[in-house]
């Protein structure tokens, strides 16, 4: 019920095509009713041997109706489309803006593939389960009662008949309706897992082929497929008893009514029931079960498709984890940065901190360095300036305020942050450079590349800035790419720039002059570099070693290599063989 | 600098193994939409092969309940025409015995009818789930002989949709319309006849009718399948977009791009509702103009059949009876049912169109040529005898090349791991040549390593040594033999490979480092996983060796994957051992650690090592510099830093390596 909640405030302008469907299907019903009513009234006329004027007006006025009918279900079928795919439309907007809204936090929750599933896949089930519900969730109760008063105005007492078979075709719906409902969700994901393993099957083409697994994987793969196979027989053979226990029930009213109707019509001269109702009691009867057959299906469908309903609703419910404060601080004085006894774990209910007491005071135009191991939590700490992630104990302050005071958007702009796992988009080098700021000039954006060393190359293009880069950035190498998105963090003029472990594929003659242009060019701006290479930070102001999430050791260089062993050790790990470490 | 201005070669190739995430291209678009009607043979014959004689069962099952279905309205007419000829006199006595013989008819038709239906039903579950399931395992087990090439030049989103949504589009197709199409031929045939028994004249007119509502569907149905078909690629687009964003969502977020991002999406998104609407208004107005068409064909019959009676035509029929209310009426009645079976058909027509194209793209794929392999020297376990070698079943630690000599004598070789490229030429293409005049000479042992930049044609060399791709030119010999006389699986389980992209699959810790002798024993697993220095994360994991992997391993981190690959290949215990970029996202700290174990692993064996960390390679006995093809350079650490040429260079930084 909720999730219906949820996901109805998707409907908006689409309302008024969501409920001129059903009317005019009810439209369509009505007609569809009185249509047989009239054929059966013009039979019997023509039965009688009535004159060619008697059969034009009747002619006339079924044309008529059956014009009517038309337009009516003309227009609800156009309603209906347009209602359930603009429903669609909308979810899939609600969707992807709110996961534009959602914090770090929140993405880490939801991994990548699964929010794409949810905006495609669930979202055309659920449009499909809309477009039943508008269509049909009218015109099965109105036929059904509409049937039923015309089969009791027309048949009388021999419309009791359904109250014999109603029930056993809707207890048989009901019992197929609930063993197949389980049996489907079960085969459903069982068979999200076959696709899931042929994925991986075809990722791993090499690995397969390398260790000669293909007799294998072929094994592996037959016996889930039998598997699956085997389950979806079972649901569906017994989904198959709905037709034949349709036509029972059907066989049953028709042989009812032919034998003892005819028993009326003949013994009570045709005053209890005559051959025209008898027809229609006929036609009323395959209308009734048809509409009762329908509703099971709906019901089928809808069900199905509450799992991606809920699915949606769960993101769309989901509340960004970071708020914008109610009166937010647009400018950010300097670039200066404040951690007070900073703690942060990535969830409230994790036993151990990722961060613990960090106490660290930056001031404007310092460069740090940052140097520890994997997993020393080198990313946590610099995910808090620009507020990615909110501390769980401590402040962290930039520019002397709270980083929670500023509005996002501002405190962002001014704290550039180049990703380790960083990506380019398709579109040109232009296209995705101005995503650092997007007036830039082609002037500015030259200079942006030229200070993070990528002009170099781009010239190099035949395109130059207009090179298209390909989804990923796949047609550019690793050093390339790193080098991009320094230029693309470098245009937004911040106060503070991060680069997190981003030079380690720029080779170290390139990695010394992009940081020998950042102290001639931007020397106000404060840099916080993280490297795996001692070179990329041994000329930083200070170097702090982390380790487990804690500062180690902090201070220059020479301090370091004088009063830190770990740090002696990683420099000569990393200088063994004289020469300068290449990576 | 090296020149990186066109797309290399190798980059090309990772390209397909990268955007597994894209769902189409536009490639496949077009594919399959035409050639309907071999597609649809061929899918018949290939059902009739899945089940011979269940399908022709289930065929005569739905004849005869298409036939029984068709019969029940002249039986029922009778009946009503019995009683409209005695109801006035009120003579139920006399009436009755005819009433009931037609009754007893009928419940013998209908009971006949049910027990088609039901088995034809539930038959047609089997048929369509068991069809559906072989044809996945012909593509599955098709596509696992298929060259590294086709992976590499189909985006792996597109490899994909032949499963998610061209088998689906399969479904509908063979579980309602074929068995719709026949069951609803079958009842247009019989009243048709039916109709001819009674009137040509107004059969004429149902005809023309039926013409009438042919053109609609042609028209409205042929508008909804070309929208629908659009649609498939609007959704293709927006799920390509939806993917690129969440995959960069926090650089999104970093960037303030949230607006922009959502205007892009905005575009796309309208354009897949204008498209898919329009679908679906075809689609949805379809039924209602189809029924009504049918209401007025019927008004037009009645009309028609009243003016002929009134005008007193002659009738021409098969039954030679003259025209009257006793043909009137009944007509009526099968005016609607034709109608009726026509809209049932047209009903399916989308499902049968897209079924149609997705066949076709199934085929495609079935049809692709599977990798050739015309090798005849095998590998064997061996002993060795008085210095004969001499062939064993069970497992030794040695092994040799098996050949069949012509006089039928067998040949033995040990295997010993000297791999020699002699003047190799390739190209991926046959156009732009990706490598030169290679040399190389591995002696059994000896560690050899490649240097270059991206593109330069490292990875390529590889995938020639293990034959996921052959030479233009030149020879590859291994132990002296030419490894084209090899058979492939044979070759490829002589050499251990460490790929750059680690791939894990599904699955718990062990059977991933099992993945590489799948006979080995745990303890042969973890003493792997130690050698490759494994262990010590693998313990600390939730359940060790029992944690499951899923996702590619997103759990674990690059460097832990890569350490588990090392592992998997340790366990293989291959005598040639190919480690590309095996270790690039091990830090540097870790590596020293892990490098003990990777001595180990590699003591005794030939290696071949592509890293663009020099001081991975710098222990190799000889390295060699590729520069576009070419090996420029080559020689030990030492000789090449005496040389003060290229690889002087990239040591000292002043080259940019990927």
């Amino acid at each position: 019920m909720e999730t219906i909640k949820i996901l109805s405030k998707s409907i908006r302008e689409f309302r008024h095509a969501s409920i001129m469907a059903p009317i005019l299907v009810s439209g369509e019903v009505v007609m569809e009713c009185i249509i047989p009513f009239i054929t059966a009234r013009f039979i019997n006329e023509i039965k009688a041997g009535c004159g060619l004027s008697v059969i034009f007006s009747y002619g006339g006025i079924l044309i008529v109706m059956a014009m009517i009918s038309l337009i009516f279900g003309m227009g609800a079928g156009n309603y209906c489309a347009t209602a359930s795919t603009g429903f669609a439309r909308n979810l899939r907007r609600d969707l992807f803006y709110k996961v534009q809204e959602f914090s770090f936090e929140n993405i880490d929750h939801f991994d990548t593939a699964s929010l794409v599933t949810r905006m495609t896949t669930d979202i055309t089930n659920v449009q499909m389960a809309y477009m039943m519900l508008v269509r049909t969730a009218f015109r099965c109760p109105l036929m059904l009662i509409f049937s039923f008063t015309m089969a009791f105005v027309m048949g009388g007492k021999m419309a009791w008949i359904f109250i014999f078979v109603i029930p056993i075709l809707a207890s048989g719906l009901i019992y197929v309706m609930r063993r197949t409902l389980p049996l489907f969700r079960a085969v459903f994901k069982k068979y999200d897992r076959l696709n899931e393993s042929i994925q991986e099957n075809i990722a791993g083409m090499r690995v397969v082929k390398s260790f000669v697994r293909e007799e294998y994987e072929k094994e592996k793969f037959d016996t889930a497929a039998e598997n699956l196979g085997r389950d979806f027989t079972t649901a569906e053979k017994i989904l198959a008893i709905n037709g034949p226990l349709m036509q029972f029930c059907l066989y049953i009213v028709m042989v009812f009514v032919l034998g003892f109707g005819s028993y009326v019509v003949i013994s009570s001269r045709g005053m209890d029931l005559d051959v025209g109702q008898l027809s229609s009691l006929l036609t009323y009867s395959f209308q009734i079960l048809m509409s009762l057959m329908m509703l099971s299906m709906i019901f089928v469908m809808v069900t199905l498709s509450i799992e991606s309903a809920r699915r949606i609703a769960e993101v769309l419910e989901t509340e960004s984890s970071l708020k914008n404060p109610s009166i937010p601080i647009e400018d950010v004085m300097d670039g200066s940065i404040d951690f007070e006894h900073v703690s942060f774990k990535y969830h409230k209910d994790a036993e151990r901190n990722v961060l613990s007491d960090i106490d660290l005071h930056i001031k404007p135009g310092e460069t740090i360095g940052i140097l520890g191991g994997t997993g020393s939590s080198k990313s946590s700490l610099i995910q808090l300036i620009p507020r990615l992630y909110d501390a769980t104990e401590g402040t962290v302050r930039v520019g002397g305020v709270d980083v929670r005071d500023y509005d996002l958007a501002a405190l962002r702009d001014q704290v550039s942050v180049v990703l380790q796992k960083n990506v380019l988009f398709s579109g040109t080098i232009k296209e995705n450079l101005r995503w650092g700021n997007a007036n830039a000039t082609d002037e500015e954006i030259e200079k942006a590349c030229v200070l993070a060393r990528a002009d170099e190359f781009i010239q190099q293009f035949p395109d130059k800035y207009d090179t298209y880069i390909e989804q990923g950035g796949s047609n550019v190498s690793g050093g390339q790419k790193q080098r991009l998105c320094i230029a693309r963090a470098l245009l937004k003029k911040p106060k503070i720039l991060i680069l997190d472990d981003s030079t380690s594929a720029v080779d170290t003659k390139t990695d010394a002059l992009i940081r020998k242009g950042f102290r001639e060019y931007i020397p106000e701006t404060t840099k916080i570099i993280i490297a795996q290479r001692v070179a990329s930070v041994q000329d930083a102001d200070r170097i702090i070693l982390l380790e487990k999430g804690r500062i180690a050791a902090i201070g220059t260089h020479q301090d370091l290599m004088d009063g830190n062993e770990a740090y002696r050790e990683v420099f000569y790990s990393q200088h063994k063989y004289g020469g300068e470490e290449n990576a | 600098m090296p020149d990186e201005r066109n797309k290399p070669a190798e980059g090309e190739i990772q390209d397909g193994q990268r955007d597994g995430g894209r769902m189409f291209s536009s490639s496949r678009g077009k594919r399959g939409e035409r050639g309907g009607g071999k597609s649809l043979l061929r899918l018949l014959r290939l059902l009739f092969s899945f089940y011979p004689r269940l399908l022709p069962f289930t065929l005569c099952c739905i004849f005869i309940n298409a036939c029984v279905s068709a019969m029940p309205a002249m039986f029922q007419q009778r009946v009503i025409a019995v009683i409209e000829s005695s109801w006035k006199n009120g003579d139920w006595g006399g009436a009755s015995k005819l009433i009931f013989r037609y009754v007893g008819i009928l419940v013998i038709l209908y009971i006949i009818s049910i027990i088609a239906g039901f088995t034809y039903s539930r038959m047609m579950a089997v048929i369509t789930q068991g069809s559906l399931m072989k044809l996945r395992e012909r593509l599955f087990n098709g596509m696992q002989d298929l060259p590294i090439r086709f992976f590499d030049t189909h985006s792996h989103g597109d490899i994909m949709s032949y499963y998610t949504n061209d088998i689906d589009t399969l479904r509908q197709m063979i579980a309602m319309s074929l068995p719709q199409t026949l069951v609803s031929a079958i009842s247009v045939t019989t009243v048709f006849c039916i109709m001819l028994y009674y009137s040509l004249w107004m059969t004429l007119v149902v005809v023309g009718g039926v013409l009438i509502m042919t053109r609609v569907v042609k028209s409205v149905g042929g508008g909804s399948s070309k929208y629908f078909m659009k649609q498939q690629r609007e959704v293709a687009k927006t799920e390509g977009f939806v993917q690129e964003m969440m995959n960069g969502l926090k650089v999104v977020k970093v960037f303030n791009h949230e607006e922009k991002a959502g205007e892009d999406f905005d575009r796309i998104n309208n354009e897949l509702f204008r498209v898919s609407e329009r679908a679906n208004k075809y689609s949805n107005t379809l039924m209602p103009i189809l029924g009504n068409i049918g209401n007025i064909l019927y008004v037009i019959v009645a009309v028609v059949g009243g003016l002929l009676l009134a005008l007193r035509v002659p009738n021409v029929s098969i039954s030679g009876m003259a025209l009257g209310i006793s043909i009137t009426v009944p007509f009526l009645n099968m005016t609607k049912q034709f109608a009726g079976q026509i809209g049932q058909v047209s009903n399916q027509i989308n499902a049968v169109v897209m079924g149609l194209a997705g066949a076709g793209r199934i085929f495609s794929l079935m049809d692709e040529e599977p990798e050739k392999d015309e090798g005849y020297v095998t590998l064997v376990h061996c002993e060795e005898h008085d210095g004969k070698i001499v062939e064993v079943d069970r497992k030794t630690n040695s092994w040799a090349w098996k050949r069949k000599l012509e006089d039928g004598t067998v040949e033995f070789r040990p295997l010993r791991g000297h791999v020699e490229m002699e003047d190799v030429d390739f190209s991926y293409d046959g156009k732009k040549t990706v490598l030169k005049d290679i040399k190389v000479y591995a002696k059994p042992g000896q560690k050899v390593a490649f240097v270059g930049a991206t593109g330069a044609g490292k990875t390529t060399i590889t995938n020639l040594i293990n034959r996921f791709y052959d030479i233009q030119k030149g020879r590859i010999s291994y132990d002296g033999i030419d490894i084209k006389k090899i058979r492939k699986s044979d070759l490829r389980h002589s050499l251990g490979i460490i790929l750059q992209e680690t791939v894990l699959f599904s699955g718990t810790v062990m059977d991933n480092i099992r993945y590489g002798r799948l006979d080995a024993t745990d303890q042969e697993c973890i003493d792997a996983a130690k050698l490759a220095g494994a262990d010590d994360f693998i313990m600390r994991l939730p359940k060790a060796y029992q944690t499951q992997i899923r996702g590619n391993g997103s759990n674990l981190s690059q460097g832990q994957r890569q350490l588990l690959s090392i592992a998997r290949a340790a366990v293989a215990n291959p005598p040639v051992m190919i480690m590309d970029e095996a270790t690039s996202s091990i830090d540097t700290r870790t590596e020293s650690i892990v490098q003990k174990g990777m001595d180990a692993l590699m003591a005794g064996r030939t290696v071949f090592v592509i890293a663009h960390r020099l001081s991975t390679v710098q222990n190799s006995d000889v390295i060699m510099v590729l520069d576009h093809g070419r090996i420029i350079e080559r020689g030990s650490h030492d000789e090449l830093i005496a040389a003060k040429g290229n690889y002087y260079q990239l040591y000292t930084g002043a080259f940019e390596l990927e």
